[in-house]
């Protein structure tokens, strides 16, 4: 044991050495906090017009500038975070309940289940994700639950791959084997043996999971189909800023530019975590 | 070979219909119908529209009568756009959609590929940061800040390309260019792994010790090697595409088929909806036929019989 707990340290020092990962995970932290202490570091909601002081570049009242109708793009930004983090992490970890729970369903039971499970899989897969989106979200409504259940159950079937094939390999472990072979119940084995074992490579995909929500929310509220206004996501934002772009460049680049520098610095982050929590975890594209 | 092919064609076809179901029933259970738009219609003159659209039958009928139709290649005709039918639109903004779909492919092959190859050739120096922060950059940017930085810079600073719409040769520059971003991204990332792993292997060891010169290793025994796995990208780079164009095809005004998508799903344009999620679903399933058949050719080690 001593020698396991010796490599997670040399691997967490890794980690540390790994500026970018490091850098991006305060970034992340940052923003987060940001997000949720949105009232108290920004001097106008996101709401708040004032059609005097419309369209705005930069200042030192509106860091930011302002928007067509004189909301402070800072606040709408920050506030913006708020949804556009929110729908990423409750999309990821609603993504990751229904994809463990089946990938290790199929994994462990094999045969027809397994089959079934899998053939599911496959037809979400061959389904664009975010036409399915789009359809699901006709029934789900537009809110942020709508968007959180549309975009979750289109992404679940990534979850279930990657926990079967792992569920898979330890079904082949001694240690499951001896599980069994006392008389320890499938859930049990499961849920206390197996899974407590692959909580490395499954944190390395909630890492990946959450920007690719967050980059789909904003693409679904940019064509209009997301977050209604007068909420506000990076997505909604974004579509406002398009519609003025040719006069007034900042309503696009600086939430564009947010999301930009989020995305990265959650893909930087997932690079280091998996050279750390998953080293044998295939590279990601 | 041959066999394999009519087995995956075969298994193709319960997978559009179970995609065609899903969509269908999808469709009908969200509230909401495409006749009741902003204007109240008396009820017995919407009845009669429901009639003459075959909506007043059960919806398994009307499944039936729409897959009837459809293996025939009867699309029906759109609700939105009265009398016209939806093949015909298909067949109006389908090419547009392609040609910007695969304007976009090469130019995401072209330069991802020689931009990972930099990368893997050079490793751990400027130009493998580089050309990785470029490609980690194009997975990371939306593609909405690609688009418009290309049209501020590029169609309003220097007015080199149309800003939008689909008039002359050159719309296609932008668009494609902003479509391309994320897949040329991908691409440069495998590319650079794939050559990484090749680099490691024993024929490439032998080329080395036998005195071929580097450039010649790199070229003819490490990238052309590495380049299989690339393939296997190709079903994830034209459903990206697909999806892509949604959005490229809504900023540049583009009349393909992407932006037909949204309006017909927020019209409840019932037929129309179908018939495009059938097209693409069409598309991305031969794509992924066409991946696994060209991978089984190129490299024989592959069992295609799992």
């Amino acid at each position: 044991m001593g020698n396991s707990s010796d490599q997670k340290w040399r691997g967490f020092r890794r980690f540390l050495k790994n500026r970018l990962a490091v850098v991006s995970f305060f970034f992340i932290a940052w923003i987060s906090l940001m997000a949720v202490f949105a009232p108290m570091v920004t001097h106008y909601t996101y709401d708040e017009q004032n059609i005097s002081e419309r369209l705005q570049t930069p200042s030192t009242t509106h860091w930011l500038g302002t928007d067509h109708l004189g909301r402070d793009v800072y606040s709408r930004i920050v506030y913006g975070a708020q949804m556009s983090l929110e729908v990423g992490l409750f999309t990821a970890l609603f993504a990751l309940i229904i994809g463990t729970l089946t990938g290790a369903i199929a994994g462990y039971k094999g045969g027809w289940v397994d089959h079934v499970i899998m053939r599911i899989v496959d037809l979400f897969y061959t389904f664009p994700s975010l036409l399915l989106a789009i359809l699901l979200m006709l029934l789900l409504g537009r809110g942020v639950t709508g968007i959180v259940l549309a975009l979750g159950l289109t992404a679940w079937v990534v979850q279930a791959r990657l926990v079967r094939g792992q569920v898979l390999q330890a079904r082949e472990m001694a240690y499951v084997e001896a599980a069994r072979a006392m008389g320890v119940r499938d859930a049990v084995v499961i849920f206390r043996h197996i899974l407590p074992n692959l909580w490395g490579p499954i944190i390395v995909s909630l890492t990946m999971q959450i920007p690719s929500n967050i980059m789909s929310e904003s693409f679904l509220s940019f064509i209009g189909l997301g977050i209604q206004p007068p909420y506000s996501s990076w997505g909604t934002l974004a579509n406002e800023g398009f519609r003025a772009m040719r006069s007034y460049p900042h309503l696009i680049i600086f939430p564009g530019g947010v999301l930009f520098l989020t995305m990265l610095a959650f893909n930087y982050l997932g690079d280091g975590l998996r050279d750390w929590l998953d080293p044998q975890g295939e590279r990601g594209i | 070979m041959l066999t394999y092919t009519i087995r995956r064609l075969g298994s193709a076809i319960p997978l559009l219909f179970l995609l065609a179901a899903m969509t269908f029933f999808l469709l009908r259970l969200a509230p909401g119908g495409p006749f009741d738009g902003d204007r109240a219609w008396p009820p017995e003159v919407k009845a009669n529209i429901e009639r003459q659209y075959g909506l007043d039958l059960p919806i398994h009928i009307q499944f039936g009568k729409w897959v009837y139709g459809a293996v025939q290649g009867d699309l029906k005709t759109s609700f939105q756009f009265v009398d016209r039918p939806v093949t015909e639109i298909i067949a109006g903004t389908l090419p547009v959609s392609i040609y910007l779909g695969t304007a976009a492919l090469l130019f995401s092959i072209l330069v991802g590929v020689p931009l990972g190859a930099a990368a893997a050739a050079r490793q751990n120096t400027w130009i493998d940061n580089v050309a990785m922060f470029i490609a980690t950059s194009g997975i990371s940017i939306p593609s909405y800040l690609v688009a418009s930085l290309l049209v501020i810079v590029f169609a309003l600073w220097m007015p080199w390309f149309p800003p939008a719409l689909w008039e002359e040769p050159s719309s296609v520059v932008l668009p494609a260019l902003t479509l391309a971003w994320r897949p040329m991204a991908m691409i440069a990332r495998l590319t650079r792994a794939s050559m990484l792993e090749t680099f490691r292997a024993d024929f490439v060891r032998t080329a080395h010790s036998k005195g071929v010169p580097e450039a010649q290793v790199i070229f003819k025994h490490v990238l052309k090697n590495s380049l299989i796995p690339i393939i296997t990208l190709m079903g994830p780079i034209v459903a990206n595409l697909l999806t892509g164009s949604f959005l490229v095809e809504f900023v540049f005004e583009i009349p393909g088929m992407g932006k037909h998508f949204v309006h017909a799903v927020l019209n409840r344009d019932y037929p129309l909806v179908m018939g495009v999620t059938l097209v693409y679903a069409v598309i991305l399933v031969a794509s992924n036929m066409f991946v696994d058949l060209v991978y089984a050719w190129v490299d024989p080690r592959i069992r295609l019989e799992r």
